[in-house]
């Protein structure tokens, strides 16, 4: 890691009721190093993704569009990555011996933003302009627009291949970059996922770690009555993946289960974060309603709440 | 259109196979970039990347029957600072990786090369399942990506060189059914440019890919009659050329379209487009009609469309009332 420890801001005050326009507010937190020890960088980790859901909800009601529960269910994991597992910079955004993240289910793009903007990569302003005409911040992430997006995502099943494309350049270039792709689970319905695990098989992709938002919930139903994935971790198994089931709210476990890869077997790495949408709000989570359902102010507020005691 | 008698074969011509040349450049583009890579869906053999993958063989990357995580991986090593060819009979390339094509190409502005290979009725005999005669129409219309068909062998080198220096998404359609060389020696590939290969006066043909050797025949059938027609070379069908189509209409008065692909929507859909927005003048289309082909040999299905020397006569006739 090159960032030192950044010192992490809380926002003081907090808009809490009626017009909540600092979406912004409290971020950046920025990225925090391995020398600050173990303790510290999940305390940051922890303070970070509390900063990040803060901005992410006020930043959804303000568009009146958004997909929050999804979003908070991978909240944890991708500050973890962001904030201190990756090799990334937001001084050398196009470094080439950067690592990767591509967010397959990228209608969490409001996640991403936020989590960007924590770890200094957009500017916190710009969240305030999310979804708005001629935005660069699309409902769906766009890499022409944010140059810390590694790929255009939205329709489901296009970002596991576009890793293993990563992962084959890196591996062809002999370089220890690594890449990252986030995953829905029912985004694991679409084929093209289950083709582009039997090439990171065969090609020993031991420097891609996927990682499934396991949170049983797709957009009009619960996965299992839907089109059922289990049994899932014998499946991945089966297609020739180390697998690694980790509570995907957990930034101690999430770091353990990072520092593991890539495996010492030459297998590519899937993770199983098992998560909540909606988490950790009482009212939204594990609750399908919340796929795309925009908070009201009251909404917001009891949510901004719970977040201060999260 | 009614079946007509096929064309008497011309003058003993050299027909060529434009994969090999598709081949040999790929092989000369990766020794003098280590960024070149190739991408294919178990169609090495078929497009002819075998030498390819003796000599580089770490850069051919096979993702086995699978043609979206074909194109996904593509866009990801692009992603990964590669220049990836990706190799794929153009009727499972662009159907079953349409929307692979869109998103990770086009719209995400990748750096990627998608190489349509065996294209239109190549395969005849196999039926429509294994014809891409819709692939100009529904690529012609993705923002963002350039279309270009190759004539002949000469063009096919070009093209790829052009494609590999140029940053961005680019289809390339590499026909296996033989041409002759069309293009004078000399010849430079221009992106977006026609090549006026025959000067007329009555009408112009306009052509695109394997057809353009049929449209200069009936040029010449043409002539023995008094009608002198202009035939334009279309390489790109986007962007078009719409100076040297205007420059047509106005200079013409009567176009007549010749692809091997649907009329509608490809190289017809788009001269059309082109002629009606600035010099509306009365057209014709040659090419396939509104159905999928029936099976037969390339050059059968060809005849039986009036894709021909014959057919291209009797629809200049016909647009010209003569």
């Amino acid at each position: 890691m090159t960032t030192a420890p950044a010192p992490v801001t809380v926002s003081a005050s907090a808009p809490v009721a009626g017009l909540v326009p600092a979406t912004g507010g409290g971020l950046p937190v920025g990225r925090i190093g391995a020398d600050a020890g173990r303790d510290a960088v999940i305390a940051h980790l922890r303070e970070g993704a509390r900063l990040i859901r803060r901005s992410d909800i006020q930043m959804v009601h303000a568009a009146g569009l958004g997909h929050i529960g999804g979003e908070f269910s991978i909240t944890d994991v991708l500050a973890t990555l962001y904030l201190h597992v990756m090799k990334v910079s937001p001084d050398q955004v196009a470094d080439p011996e950067r690592d990767r993240l591509i967010l397959s289910k990228g209608h969490a793009a409001g996640a991403l933003y936020t989590t960007l903007a924590a770890a200094g990569f957009i500017p916190p302003d710009q969240l305030a302009t999310f979804m708005q005409p001629m935005s660069m911040l699309n409902g769906h992430p766009d890499r022409k627009k944010i140059a810390a997006v590694e790929a255009n995502t939205g329709p489901l099943g296009h970002g596991l291949p576009i890793a293993v494309g990563t992962a084959i350049a890196a591996k062809l270039d002999g370089s220890p970059r690594r890449t990252f792709v986030l995953l829905g689970d029912g985004e694991l319905q679409e084929g093209s996922n289950w083709e582009a695990m039997m090439t990171a098989s065969q090609y020993g992709l031991a420097n891609l770690t996927a990682v499934v938002d396991r949170n049983r919930l797709q957009q009009g139903a619960r996965v299992v009555d839907t089109n059922d994935l289990e049994p899932l971790a014998d499946k991945l198994r089966a297609f020739g993946w180390e697998v690694v089931e980790v509570d995907g709210h957990d930034h101690g476990a999430l770091l353990d289960v990072f520092a593991a890869v890539p495996a010492a077997s030459g297998k590519p790495t899937f993770v199983i974060a098992h998560t909540f949408k909606g988490y950790p709000i009482s009212f939204m989570r594990d609750n399908v309603a919340w796929h795309h359902k925009v908070p009201s102010a009251e909404q917001v507020a009891l949510a901004l709440a719970e977040l201060e005691t999260s | 259109m009614t079946a007509l008698t096929a064309s008497a074969p011309r003058a003993e011509r050299a027909l060529h196979d434009c994969r090999d040349a598709y081949a040999a450049t790929l092989i000369e583009l990766a020794a003098a970039d280590p960024r070149v890579v190739v991408v294919v869906n178990d169609s090495t053999g078929s497009s002819k990347l075998g030498e390819f993958g003796k000599q580089f063989p770490d850069r051919l990357i096979n993702v086995g029957i699978a043609e979206q995580d074909m194109v996904g991986v593509g866009a990801g090593l692009a992603n990964g600072g590669k220049i990836p060819f990706v190799s794929a009979a153009s009727c499972f390339l662009t159907a079953r990786a349409l929307e692979q094509i869109k998103v990770d190409a086009a719209y995400s502005n990748n750096n990627i090369k998608l190489c349509g290979m065996s294209p239109g009725m190549a395969y005849g005999e196999l039926g429509a399942t294994h014809h891409s005669i819709e692939d100009l129409a529904w690529l012609r219309v993705i923002p963002n990506l350039t279309v270009i068909v190759p004539a002949d062998p000469v063009e096919t080198a070009q093209a790829l060189r052009w494609a590999a220096e140029h940053t961005g998404p680019v289809f390339v359609r590499v026909s296996r059914m033989g041409v002759p060389d069309v293009n004078p020696a000399g010849y430079e590939f221009v992106p977006g440019r026609a090549v006026t290969l025959r000067e007329g006066t009555d009408v112009t043909i306009i052509a695109t890919g394997t057809v353009v050797s049929r449209a200069l025949d009936a040029a010449d059938d043409l002539a023995l009659a008094g009608i002198s027609a202009r035939v334009l070379s279309m390489p790109t069908i986007k962007p078009i050329d719409t100076d040297a189509i205007v420059a047509a209409a106005r200079e013409t008065g009567a176009i007549v379209t010749v692809e091997e692909a649907l009329t509608s929507g490809g190289l017809g859909g788009a001269v059309a487009e082109t002629v009606v927005r600035h010099h509306p003048v009365p057209m014709r289309f040659v090419g396939v009609p509104d159905a999928f082909a029936p099976t037969g040999s390339t050059s059968w299905l060809f005849d039986h469309f009036g894709i021909s020397a014959a057919g291209i006569d009797a629809a200049v006739r016909d647009v010209l009332d003569r």
